[in-house]
């Protein structure tokens, strides 16, 4: 039963299908082994002549997602069809951008030349670097405040579950109690009983990228880090500028400083303009409505800078409070004495919004960390 | 055994399952195929109201095999998944066999040996649907929306899929003679592990295009006239361009063409589709939008 018995070369076949999977793979397709294996099983079965079947043949065993399917479509027909092969999807990826991403970007009127005297004692330094403003920090106090954020572990909120768990309180738990009765004999001797089990709510982070939010993103997406890291099962990260990119999957990586430049690399639009209303809709139209941001704890970040019409904004934040358990929106110029929320954005925002709050300091994102626990 | 033979090739069972009333494409007929002869799970991913289910359904009466159905949601256990044990019969054996020891004589060792093995009988198991397509070798298995289940399920399922063999410790080993065409169908409301999808053949489904989907109205629905077909499935085409928060399925489209046809209705016409439109957008922004636009651009004509 072995394929030879269809195939008419076999060891061609092998050779055209494992190139192909090389060409996927560098189409950013992960076309893993056993993939690959399942596709000469699925070609086997088919005419290897014709184009059509070995293209369902691939498709349906080296794809695992919609996201694959446009770069297999185009690594297909540049394998098969002899194109030139296209540039991925998302144009400009290239090779990880590291130096846009990794330090944290000084901000206007850098003090780069006063060295960081003021740090006399250690742990009042500290103190003084959690309240002090990120946008405003000398490098060498980034580079210790990016210590301090690796201790930043945010408790998930929790949400009562289906599952139950055995506990001495609670409804009667009746199989369980028959089980042991049966196991004494057929007496029932003691009421087992169960209760709901807990478990973590999901916690989603929108973080704004674009150019007003560029000396807070870093400090932010060291946020989300610190995050996923705590609880990667259930919290989930989308970038927001003139589109919308998610960098769950880039920000699990262990090493902070190399999750951040993964996940910069794979960010199109760092610090570009700012369209929030429309990749607000894209997050709720491809995530969010299905299941994303239902019943979850939504945290965005912006300064609410909207180029794209406040109108959308407001619509897109009652369908996302609509869908979301809470929602939390972070300005990191809310800790400016004096600021009010007065950009149109903010304004189309706020009636949808149950936590406002700051996310300027260290200080501040550990008030953001407990107002997520909490909501 | 009164199964038909399993079609030659793609295209044998996409003219099956033509016969049954279910329309496949061309990519949907080989994923089809494949998982039939390749014994693979087949995921289906797509927009509600594609037809993810109607596909194992037409598959099972095509192979003429059984149909077992798990719906998932969070929470699922093994014991709804699997099997479980009738405790109460159980104990209800327990007394009996006790009553009947009363008035007889005292009890032998072996006595109660073959007690305990008969509490452990196959008639107090109660098989769910994984076990019950196991058992019910050859047959279908549609694990529905396992986008809704929790991670702790998604890991057990692997564990069956992966040789669909389930050990029950007081009874042994229950094989599959011939592992169930399995079909796992998603909305994608949160992201499958990877482990579970690469056992499986994925397929993502779309929205059929205008002909396929007046010849799917015209196969289902035979009381529609043709013209009113051409033209649901026209402005249902129109519906999903409009970038409507949930865009109308194959289902909807004939849930309003079978409203139309019970209104009588022989053409769509803006006042009809008006009072109709409830079957087809189940979003209040989604309804006003559509009410907004001008009624003869989305209903005038096919």
């Amino acid at each position: 039963m072995g394929p030879d018995h269809v195939l008419p070369r076999t060891r061609d076949v092998v050779g055209t299908v494992l190139g192909f999977a090389r060409t996927l793979r560098a189409a950013g397709v992960t076309a893993s082994p056993d993939r690959v294996e399942a596709m000469l099983g699925a070609v086997a079965h088919l005419d290897v002549l014709d184009p059509t079947a070995v293209y369902w043949a691939g498709r349906l065993t080296l794809c695992g997602g919609p996201d694959d399917l446009d770069r297999y479509d185009a690594a297909f027909a540049a394998y098969f069809g002899g194109e030139a092969p296209r540039p991925r999807r998302g144009g400009a990826t290239g090779p990880p951008r590291l130096a846009q991403v990794a330090p944290l970007r000084t901000g206007e009127g850098s003090r780069d030349g006063d060295e960081p005297a003021d740090l006399a004692t250690r742990a009042s330094g500290e103190e003084v670097l959690r309240h002090r403003d990120v946008a405003d920090l000398t490098p060498a106090e980034r580079e210790h405040l990016r210590r301090l954020f690796a201790l930043l572990a945010p408790a998930a909120p929790m949400r009562t579950s289906r599952r139950r768990t055995p506990s001495p309180a609670g409804p009667v738990h009746q199989a369980r109690t028959v089980r042991r009765a049966l196991r004494d004999g057929g007496e029932v001797t003691r009421l087992l009983h169960h209760r709901a089990r807990p478990r973590p709510r999901r916690v989603v982070l929108l973080i704004d990228v674009s150019g007003s939010m560029s000396p807070y993103a870093d400090a932010l997406l060291r946020f989300a880090h610190a995050a996923v890291r705590a609880r990667p099962a259930s919290t989930e990260v989308f970038t927001l500028g003139t589109r919308l990119t998610r960098v769950t999957r880039e920000l699990r990586l262990r090493d902070p400083d190399r999750a951040l430049a993964a996940s910069g690399s794979a960010i199109p639009d760092w610090s570009g303009g700012t369209r929030i209303g429309e990749a607000l809709k894209a997050f709720l139209d491809r995530w969010g409505q299905r299941g994303t941001a239902r019943g979850a704890v939504v945290v965005l970040c912006s300064d609410g800078w909207e180029r794209g019409g406040a109108e959308l904004l407001g619509e897109q934040m009652t369908r996302l409070h609509r869908l979301a358990h809470a929602v939390v929106w972070v300005n990191p110029h809310k800790g400016r004495v004096g600021y009010e929320p007065l950009t149109a954005g903010m304004v189309a925002a706020l009636p949808s919004v149950d936590h406002f709050v700051a996310g300027h300091s260290l200080a501040a994102f550990e008030e953001l960390a407990g107002v997520i626990t909490r909501a | 055994m009164s199964q038909p033979p399993l079609p030659a090739d793609p295209a044998a069972l996409a003219d099956a399952l033509e016969s049954t009333g279910y329309l496949p494409d061309e990519g949907l007929a080989t994923a089809a195929y494949l998982a039939l002869v390749m014994h693979r799970p087949l995921f289906l991913e797509g927009e509600a109201g594609v037809g993810k289910t109607a596909l194992a359904r037409a598959l099972a009466e095509v192979t003429g095999r059984p149909l077992y159905r798990l719906q998932c949601y969070e929470g699922l256990e093994a014991s709804h998944a699997l099997y479980d044990w009738d405790f109460g019969r159980q104990l209800l054996h327990l007394r009996a066999a006790e009553a009947a020891h009363a008035t007889g004589d005292a009890q032998s060792p072996d006595d109660v040996a073959a007690l305990e093995a008969g509490l452990y009988d196959r008639r107090f198991l109660l098989a769910r649907p994984l076990l019950q397509a196991l058992e019910d070798s050859p047959s279908v298995l549609l694990v529905d929306e396992v986008d809704r289940a929790d991670d702790e399920f998604e890991a057990f399922l692997l564990e069956v899929l992966s040789d669909f063999t389930i050990s029950i410790p007081e009874l042994g080993t229950i094989r599959a003679e011939t592992p169930p065409l399995v079909v796992l169908t998603s909305n994608r409301t949160r992201e499958v592990h990877d482990a579970l999808k690469r056992r499986c053949l994925y397929h993502w489904l779309e929205h059929p295009d205008f002909e396929r989907e007046v010849a799917i109205l015209r196969r289902r629905l035979p009381e529609v006239t043709e013209s009113l077909a051409r033209q649901v499935a026209g402005a249902t085409a129109r519906l999903r361009g409009l970038d409507l928060l949930k865009p109308p399925g194959v289902a909807e489209a004939m849930d309003w063409a079978t409203a139309l046809h019970a209104l009588g209705a022989r053409e769509l016409d803006p006042d009809t589709a008006a009072r109709t439109l409830g079957t087809v957008l189940k979003y209040r922004e989604d309804g006003e939008r559509v009410k907004a636009l001008t009624a003869g651009a989305l209903f005038g004509g096919a």
